[in-house]
């Protein structure tokens, strides 16, 4: 005979939500290769890793800098978590986060002497809201008329508002000692709060990262506890159940584009006019944190919680990365790998869960066959 | 007789529910098993094991005496386990033959596929076996009941000898179904064994040898087929007797609540599928559509509830126009819908069952106050809706709707859609998939739902149905009413022979 198993307990045991586990291994698995990377140039993996993480977090400077880092990458990870959950993907966080900034330093340029602090932030942390909002909007409305595929457009969005900014500093904000770049801002019109980089000091975190955490509450709420996060899902999971009851599907598709570029757009405000306080305009790539921003969606299972988490230890990677370099001649390359291996083994979650099914399966299959061990073969 | 499949004391559980408790089952050669049981019984679960789609916690498999452990599809099909799904698994733009050796080319050390031999081989089981399959055709380009075939075919091409279809006819029309039919016996006498799951009795007697009953998991025991009445395999199922006739009093029909006047309707394909339509509903009444499947039926449904536009005519709601009116309005002013395909429109499979029992009504009191759900009314609700309609479930309300079984997933829709409490009811193919049991009780809400005065659209595909429930019948043909007979002094032949498109009176 069989023993009896109990079911409660395997039941328990198999229930922990298998997209944690997935992240989880992504992240270990891409430890893992920088550690092999480490050791393919000769040095210790363990030391390594001990100064990138000490430096992400070994003082008051470095851990304002890990969170000052992880701002943008919050928002951005919200925006395409957001979109993601309501059926769209999101490539375009890049260039809503681009328009986002340029408003916001084209708002503190031109008011910072006009207004009073207060209300002087606020309209710049609206217009860059707005900014993102608007230019998501304009893919939201080319799926929900033209059935224009929202990765496509999104794309193309992102290189317009990269020439948009391009011109648009140039043109109008344009430092005249260097032409690279927009004026810098004034220390009124800069989310950096004296108070707030006095208790970090040396960092560049600023009350972005309030707005990150605010924003990251508001979507949690609308996700899960508005009628309109259910519109919105259920636009995302099944059109045409949402058609059958009767809700309006187009102008669904409009509005969760426009709030994942609202997100994106104020990740811009809290980059250049909080984390820095210019636009630089040589560059010739995408600011990182749109595609970064996938990765952290991607990684912290598209909810808000697991998009702070990830935001959080990409942000501590990133800040982390310097003094392992400095300390231990590391190349901060090292880092990079690491972050990228990172969302590589992410994005490659759904092979993992089927790495992980296959083994359960067999350990399920095993376990099967060791109650059988003396029937027949 | 050598037994192809043996399956011996399965157990296999799902959070909060054992969909298998001991189960054992034998599949002998050269015969059709059928595999009865209520909804959420565990047939299609036992079924998803022998294919290797879940492992049993508990339990052996012998294939052809053999111990085997099946831990894919992969593997069943090695040994010879062919499975045709309920929902069926075919890649829509791609062509017949693409589809069948979707899987199988890349053994072939990959690129160089060869289609064409693939496509005769293809073509000569289709003969084979009369199954009138083109190879070339796209699936998109097909009937349902084609689709099917091409699943078949996708079994025998991969020299299957263990048929298990689950649930073949619930999708088929009855001229489908008869066809269905000569092809599984095809299939026998060229020697394969088939396992059947079916709720229709009718369909168990006209081809299978022996049946297996389980309820709540558990067999109840495996019968001979010639030597049982339908009542009793009924009985056997369900734990009491079941009544198949409806029992209800004569209707009283009383003001008009849908008025339809000379609709015209374009179908998907953009040619009327509705020409110059024009049709009452009166409060009280069931009025029955019948025809043969595409005559009209769909779009009908889709003018009325608000999912397609009218190119003329006017639709009215108890006299008020609602022509141009969207889904949601039609739904507040009274309408309810049970649609035809409840994956594609009735559930959003990823939310749990209380989430969809609020599907059109979320933005409403008590569900929501200020854009906020409330989720403790919800639960309410929704559990009342379980209780009423016996929606089973492993956990409850909490349970996603896409692990329900498909019978289940098909009572809480339409326990959704008579809760609204609707002025009109379109009810399309009300009982799809359902066991007697839950047949019966359906139909008794139905009549329930006339008799306390409002007014039934019951679109159906079965005569039977249609003939037992309705209080009219109109007969559809080439999207024009072509008939309309009280229920009562009518019956079958004279509906079948309108449904070919002969107007009463008219002589065949
Ligand atoms: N993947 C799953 N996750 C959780 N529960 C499941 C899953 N699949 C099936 N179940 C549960 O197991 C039970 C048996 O389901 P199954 O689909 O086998 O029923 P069935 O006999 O095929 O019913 P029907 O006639 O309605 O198709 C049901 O209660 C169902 O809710
Ligand atoms: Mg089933």
């Amino acid at each position: 005979m069989t023993p009896k198993v109990d079911p409660a307990g395997r039941t328990r045991r198999w229930t922990i939500p298998k997209k944690y586990v997935n992240s989880l291994f992504a992240v270990l698995l891409g430890l893992i290769a920088g550690a092999f990377f480490m050791l393919a140039i000769g040095r210790n993996p363990f030391v390594g890793y001990f100064y990138l993480f000490k430096g992400g977090v070994m003082n008051l400077k470095y851990i304002g800098q890990t969170l000052a880092t992880s701002t943008p990458l919050i928002l951005t990870g919200l925006s395409v978590a957001f979109a993601f959950r309501t059926g769209l993907f999101n490539i375009g966080a890049a260039g809503q986060m681009l328009m986002g900034g340029l408003t916001a330093i084209g708002l503190a340029l031109t008011f910072e002497h006009m207004l009073p602090r207060g209300i002087l932030l606020a309209v710049i942390v609206l217009g860059s809201i707005v900014a993102g909002g608007l230019w998501a909007l304009i893919a939201g409305v080319l799926k929900a008329r033209f059935n224009v595929n929202e990765v496509v457009a999104t794309i193309m969005l992102n290189w317009i508002a990269f020439w948009t900014v391009k011109y648009g500093v140039y043109a109008f904000f344009r430092d005249p000692q260097q032409e690279t770049q927009s004026k810098a801002i004034d220390a009124v019109a800069s989310l950096k709060a004296p108070w707030l980089t006095s208790l970090f000091p040396g960092s560049y975190i600023n009350l972005g990262l309030f707005l990150s955490l605010i924003a990251l509450v508001i979507i949690a709420l609308v996700l899960d506890k508005t009628t309109l996060g259910y519109e919105l899902k259920a636009v995302g999971f099944n059109r045409s159940a949402a058609e059958y009851a009767g809700i309006k599907v187009n102008r669904g598709v409009i509005l969760s584009m426009t709030i994942a570029g609202m997100l994106a757009g104020l990740a811009g405000a809290t980059y250049w006019t909080g984390y820095s306080s210019n636009m630089q305009i040589d560059t010739s790539s995408l600011p990182s944190q749109g595609l970064d921003g996938i990765a952290v969606a991607l990684l912290g299972t598209n909810s808000p919680v697991g998009v702070l988490f990830a935001a959080v230890f990409f942000g501590m990677l990133q800040s982390g990365k310097g003094f392992m370099t400095a300390v231990t001649g590391i190349p901060p390359e090292i880092a990079d790998t690491i972050i990228a291996t990172v969302i590589y083994f992410a994005a490659a979650a759904v092979l993992i869960e089927r790495v992980l099914d296959a083994w359960r399966k067999r350990r399920a299959s095993k376990a099967l066959a060791a109650t059988k061990k003396g029937g027949e073969e | 007789m050598e037994n192809i499949v043996e399956m011996r004391n399965i157990r296999k559980e799902f959070p909060g529910i054992v969909a298998n408790d001991n189960v054992s089952i034998e599949l002998r050669k050269g015969e059709v098993h059928a595999l009865l049981g209520e909804n959420g019984a565990g047939k299609s679960t036992l079924m998803s094991i022998l294919f290797g789609l879940y492992q049993p916690e508990q339990g052996e498999i012998f294939i052809r005496g053999k111990k085997v452990r099946i831990t894919d599809p992969n593997v069943a099909n090695e040994l010879g386990i062919g499975m045709v799904h309920q929902h069926f698994k075919l890649v829509h733009n791609f062509t017949v033959t693409q589809n069948i050796i979707l899987g199988r080319e890349s053994k072939r050390f990959g690129f160089v596929v060869d289609e064409k031999s693939a496509s005769r081989r293809i073509r000569a089981l289709s003969e084979r076996y009369a199954l009138n399959v083109n190879p070339d055709a796209k699936i998109e380009d097909i009937s349902v009941g084609m689709q099917q075939r091409v699943e078949i075919l996708k079994m025998l091409y991969r020299d299957a000898e263990a048929l298990i279809f689950d649930e073949p006819t619930s999708v088929l029309t009855p001229q489908e179904i008869h066809e269905l039919m000569k092809i599984m016996r095809n299939l026998i006498d060229e020697g394969k064994s088939i396992i059947l799951i079916t709720h229709k009795l009718r369909e168990i007697k006209e081809i299978a040898d022996r049946c297996t009953v389980l309820r709540r998991g558990r067999v109840i025991g495996t019968v001979d087929v010639a030597s049982t009445t339908e009542a009793r395999m009924a009985e056997m199922m369900v734990g009491r007797e079941v009544s198949f006739k409806v029992d209800k009093k004569p209707a009283v029909p009383g003001d008009v609540v849908l008025k339809i006047e000379g609709l015209n309707v374009l179908s998907a394909r953009k040619v009327l599928g509705l020409t110059d339509f024009s049709l009452e509903v009166r409060a009280g009444e069931i009025v029955g559509v019948a025809g043969v499947d595409g005559n009209g039926q769909s779009e009908l449904v889709e003018a009325v509830t608000g999912m397609r536009s009218v190119e003329s005519g006017t639709i009215r709601l108890r006299g008020r126009d609602i022509t141009k009116q969207g889904v949601r309005e039609r739904i507040r002013e009274g309408i309810a819908h049970i649609p035809e395909d409840r994956h594609k429109h009735g559930l959003v499979l990823d939310y749990t069952v209380q989430e969809n029992m609020i599907l059109e009504t979320y933005d409403q009191k008590p569900f929501s106050n200020h854009g906020l759900l409330d989720f403790p009314e919800i639960r309410k609700y929704a559990e009342c809706i379980v209780e009423a309609f016996d929606v089973r479930a492993g956990e409850g309300v909490d349970s996603l709707a896409r692990s329900l079984s498909g019978g289940n997933q098909q009572k809480a829709i339409v326990g959704r859609e008579i809760e609204l409490d609707p002025d009109l009811l379109v009810a399309v193919q009300p009982t799809r998939g359902l066991d007697v049991g839950a047949i019966e009780y359906i139909h008794k809400r139905l009549v329930e739902q006339r008799d306390s005065g409002k007014a039934v659209l019951l679109v159906s595909l079965e005569l039977d149905e249609i003939l037992n429930l309705s209080d009219r019948i109109v007969v559809v043909s080439h999207g024009a009413l072509i008939g309309d007979v009280q229920a009562d002094e009518t019956d079958e032949n004279e509906v079948g022979l309108m449904m070919t498109g002969i107007r009463k009176g008219e002589s065949a």
